[in-house]
């Protein structure tokens, strides 16, 4: 058995298949047999039966054009420009990107999200799946497990930042408290270089599992039991159900998981800015905590715009280039 | 493909929406404001920010009285008072959308960028007409000037960091709370003592987290007698490698690391230090007057409890707070703001008089040594007023009074967030690597403000 690509149902459910090319309306009729008639009088036809169904279209339009794309679209312009909003802006070509690319802290921030991006990979992505394949095999206490796993993500962030810091405290913290009942030294978890950017990747997966291993709970229930009583009837040992049941009937959810993990997990910010800082010696500085300091601490919109393009474009080619190569194979 | 010749239904759809977002889009749009603000009865209206919030019903009770007592002798002038002060996440958008207040709140580290980007109004014309402006600080002043000597705004209180002390650990480590160090060697040995008490004591605690590490390394390196950027022939240069940035970095290290007195957690932040001060685990930390009555407030302790000394050393890092104006404010809207600041924080003795006597009435706290906005007689009067209502433990600020008149009080550093997002990184790795090596930091970081103070205008 095989996912339905989802590009397909798409096309399915909005009628493309039937002829209507910009699919937004009901099936058009056939009218191979029609007179042909003026263009004018078609477009006003079409414009009269479409009309609720434009008024309906034109209030989302505007929504997402004025909160969403314009200011995109004034973001980007502003990464080319000097801007005080005092005075009027001038353009200043590439300048920004040149400062950025200047700033010694660039390549470090850079750097440190896409080791933040690869740790959060390893234990974020493979933590709520493994926790769903669990959880779906128990047989008592199923939801209360499930409500476990989910509330963290519950908590307004700033909380479990807070929280985190008393467990990371190098003092009467949780974490060297527990290390030292089995004689292990203390660690210093947010204050060593080496130790706090792995801090950030536990907070941030432990913050936010909850909601991925939702959906993959979900995808497994939608698994039919006959494929694994059928694996089961061949001989199939836990690990081969799990690589050849389970996983390929998940692929499409997990491709999907993993696309939106590393579009979220670029974009780290509330860890390094509530628990380091950025610290120990630029250690957890991140792309977004360094746009906003151009943005909120250094005033500098233009600097921050520039980065922030830069970033909207790294994502952009990167999902571009996932779609591709996930749809070349599926 | 169905429709006009040529035009798609999608096209036609396309221009549709492009039309309906224009329009939006222009109705939407904030146009500055060119009103003079001035009403037909010559009425003119500001808006101010700086109120109290409701969480401070004492204080924002006093702001209302006094806006109507003002509105009162100045009925051709009214007030529209707002909550907040200039808050660099949202001053840039409440500036672009026409929302900034006419006459706005400020930190003294805002003032150098706000000029550069032409943020505020030049007031240089209006401030000589403007009664106790003679008597202000000229180092005060000089932090709302430009190059040029002109004004962009005035100040309204001001601190210089000290030490900031727990007297009952000092007690309890065998110190006299009334003879707080006077020098760093003296810091290390007070330090080295409260931490020897245990249960999680801390000696001397210092930030290395969000800005703030660089704003306190600054101070260390004034009070070593250096000073973190120079000026030589026009051209600005980092000017903390040197024996005094040297010297500040070691002591902290030697704290943190050979006596132990610092404490375990770093990447502090000034909640964090308060909260260790209220607690009661925290010995010292470097701090301005105005930490007490948060301290004080917010853990509910007693004023008893703290006592305040100048920074050891040769000089340490001023700052304070101030009024701007918004730069499309008319000149009818400057004029009655700048009425309006001096009114209700610049009158000098007469002001100390009427806020000592309400303060009192109200259990706020006065005998603070800080702020001291003015010179000569007028500050001799203020000084007078503030000791007769006193109602904090005025002797426990004696050590803090005695010897800071001694020691230079300096401003920051220009682009100093900029600069302290640098030194941040370095306090960073004394406090949280023992083998840190403080030459190579001090050289690398040198390097790195070389590049930010090249862009001072």
């Amino acid at each position: 058995m095989t996912v339905q690509p989802l590009s397909s149902a798409v096309a399915k459910s909005t009628g493309q298949e039937q002829g209507d090319p910009a699919g937004a309306g009901p099936p058009a009729p056939a009218r191979t047999d029609a007179a042909p008639r003026p263009a004018g009088s078609r477009l006003r036809r079409t414009v009269r039966e479409n009309l609720v169904a434009y008024l309906f279209l034109a209030a989302g339009v505007l929504c997402f054009a004025l909160f969403s794309w314009y200011p995109i679209v004034r973001g980007a312009l502003l990464g080319f420009q000097q801007v005080t909003f005092a005075q009027p802006a001038q353009w200043v070509g590439l300048d920004n990107f040149q400062r950025l690319i200047d700033d010694p802290l660039f390549l470090t921030a850079w750097k440190n999200t896409g080791y933040f991006t690869l740790l959060a990979l390893v234990f974020g992505f493979a933590a709520p799946f493994v926790t769903a394949v669990v959880l779906n095999e128990l047989r008592h206490g199923r939801s209360y497990l499930r409500m476990t796993v989910y509330l963290p993500v519950m908590l307004p962030p700033i909380v479990t930042m807070l929280l985190w810091r008393w467990f990371y405290d190098p003092g009467p913290g949780l974490f060297n408290n527990v290390l030292e009942v089995f004689h292990l030294p203390a660690q210093q978890w947010l204050e060593s270089e080496n130790l706090a950017m792995v801090s950030l990747v536990l907070v941030s997966t432990w913050a936010n599992m909850g909601t991925t291993t939702l959906i993959y709970l979900a995808a497994l229930g939608g698994i039919p039991g006959e494929l694994y009583e059928a694996a089961e009837l061949d001989g199939a040992s836990i690990r081969q159900r799990l690589w050849h049941v389970t996983i390929p009937q998940m692929r499409f959810i997990l491709m999907i998981t993993l696309l939106l993990q590393v579009i979220g997990t670029m974009q780290v910010f509330v860890e390094p800015f509530v628990l380091t800082g950025g610290g120990p010696d630029d250690a957890t500085v991140t792309v977004l905590l360094l746009l906003y300091r151009y943005a909120f601490v250094y005033n500098d919109f233009g600097l921050a715009s520039a980065m922030s393009t830069l970033l909207f474009v790294v994502l952009g080619l990167f999902a571009g280039v996932y779609l591709r190569l996930t749809r070349t194979k599926g | 493909m169905n429709g006009l010749p040529g035009i798609s239904r999608r096209q036609v759809l396309g221009s549709a929406t492009a039309v309906a977002l224009s329009l939006a889009l222009t109705a939407c749009g904030g146009s500055p404001s060119s009103s003079s603000g001035v009403d037909k009865n010559g009425v003119v209206t500001i808006s101010v920010n700086g109120m109290p919030a409701k969480t401070q019903p004492v204080d924002r009770k006093n702001f209302m009285e006094d806006v109507k007592a003002f509105e009162k002798s100045h009925p051709k002038i009214r007030i529209d008072a707002r909550e907040g002060q200039m808050d660099p996440k949202t001053f840039a958008a409440k500036l672009a959308g026409g929302q900034l207040e006419d006459v706005y709140y400020v930190y003294f580290t805002d003032p150098a960028g706000l000029i550069q980007r032409r943020q505020a109004a030049d007031i240089s014309k209006y401030v000589a007409d403007v009664p106790f402006s003679k008597d202000i600080d000229p180092a005060l002043l000089k932090v709302f000037k430009d190059a040029d000597g002109k004004t962009y705004g005035l100040p309204t209180g001001n601190y210089s960091l000290g030490l900031l002390y727990n007297r009952a650990l000092f007690k309890k480590a065998g110190l006299d709370p009334d003879k707080p160090p006077t020098s760093w060697e003296e810091v290390r040995t007070a330090a080295k003592k409260i931490s020897a008490l245990g249960d999680g004591t801390v000696g001397y605690a210092d930030y290395s987290k969000n800005n703030q590490g660089g704003w306190h390394l600054t101070s260390w390196i004034y009070s070593m007698g250096g000073d973190v950027a120079t000026q030589q022939n026009g051209t600005w240069k980092a000017a903390f490698d040197s024996d005094a940035g040297h010297k500040a970095l070691q002591a902290l290290h030697d704290m943190r690391w050979t006596d132990n007195s610092m404490g375990t957690r770093q990447l502090l932040e000034i909640a964090d230090v308060q909260k260790m001060m209220g607690a009661g685990k925290l010995g010292m930390y470097m701090a301005g007057p105005d930490n007490i009555p948060t301290i004080v407030k917010q853990f509910e302790r007693s004023y008893e409890d703290y006592g305040l000394a100048a920074l050891p050393g040769t000089a340490t890092l001023g700052g304070g707070d101030g009024f701007m104006f918004n730069p499309k404010a008319s000149p009818e809207k400057i004029k009655a703001g700048l009425t309006w600041v001096q009114w209700k924080y610049l009158r000098g003795p007469e002001r100390e008089a009427v806020d000592s006597k309400r303060a009192k009435k109200d259990g706020v706290p006065i005998g603070l040594p800080q702020p001291r906005l003015f010179t000569g007689a007028a500050q001799a009067e203020t000084d007078r007023i503030r000791a007769q209502y006193a109602n904090t433990p005025v002797k426990n600020y004696q050590p803090f009074v005695d010897r800071n008149a001694q020691v230079e009080t300096k401003v920051e550093p220009p682009n100093a967030q900029q600069l302290y997002t640098i030194l941040d990184g370095v306090m960073q790795s004394v406090l949280t690597k023992k083998d840190a090596d403080i030459d190579q930091l001090l050289k690398d970081a040198a390097k790195k403000a070389d590049a930010v103070l090249a862009t001072v205008k």
